[in-house]
């Protein structure tokens, strides 16, 4: 029980996926890494699977779908910049943009 | 294309999202009697909660790439399901033993040997 969930983050806000890189069972793809991106939706609570994964009690955490352009992931080649991607991703690996 | 905010360090093999893939089998395919029954005991093994999907995916991510190219899926399912199952204590790895000698002793193909209890 490391993590406490805190309060929902606005849909619209902007979030950066932590780059770290721990050993172990994680739900945080590596392109995504470091990345920016906002908050889609919303998705609720559930068992963070990062636990769960090591048959252990799991505390309750928030999901959300978060939205990428390509530019967001692949820098200016990306083409079209514009289109986007959506990925579902749980609070512990969120950090405010305004974060080093 | 390159993503260029991470060096690779730390990245595990099974996490190849963003990678060139190349083209996509899209064929169907049937399933095995033997493969259902693993993905029947996968929903068993859930619904009982002895483990989760979560643990399903460690396993087979803990299995390494080595696996990933030797083993079929079903294959692969199997040994992450029987390493959960033996991990929540649902059995012991003499007891697994001492059942597969049981039904390997009724006979070479895969129709005998499922007859029993």
């Amino acid at each position: 029980m490391t993590e406490t969930s805190s309060p929902a983050i606005a849909t619209g806000a902007p979030v950066r996926l932590k780059s770290i890189a721990p050993p172990g069972h994680v739900r945080c793809p590596w392109y995504l890494r470091g990345k920016t991106g906002v908050i889609e939706r919303d998705l609720g609570l559930t068992g963070n699977p990062e636990t769960l994964a090591y048959g252990v009690e799991a505390q309750q955490i928030r999901l959300y779908r978060v939205r990428f352009t390509m530019k967001d992931i692949w820098g200016d080649d990306a083409d079209p910049a514009s289109d986007t991607l959506d990925a579902e991703i749980f609070e512990n690996w969120l950090e405010p943009t305004h974060a080093s | 294309m390159t993503n260029s905010a991470t060096a690779d360090a730390g990245r595990r093999w099974h996490d190849m999202g963003g990678d060139p893939a190349g083209q996509i089998n899209r064929d169907e395919h049937d399933y095995a009697l033997w493969e259902k029954r693993v993905d029947a005991l996968m929903v068993i093994a859930s619904k009982k909660k002895h483990f989760t999907v979560d643990g399903l995916r460690r396993v087979l991510e803990d299995m390494g790439p080595e696996a990933f190219e030797t083993m079929s899926y079903y294959e692969r399912w199997i040994h992450s399901i029987t390493q959960n199952l033996m991990e929540g204590g649902v059995f012991t790895p003499a007891e697994l033993g001492d059942k597969m000698a049981e039904v390997a002793a009724r006979g070479a193909s895969y129709g005998e040997a499922s007859l029993g209890d």
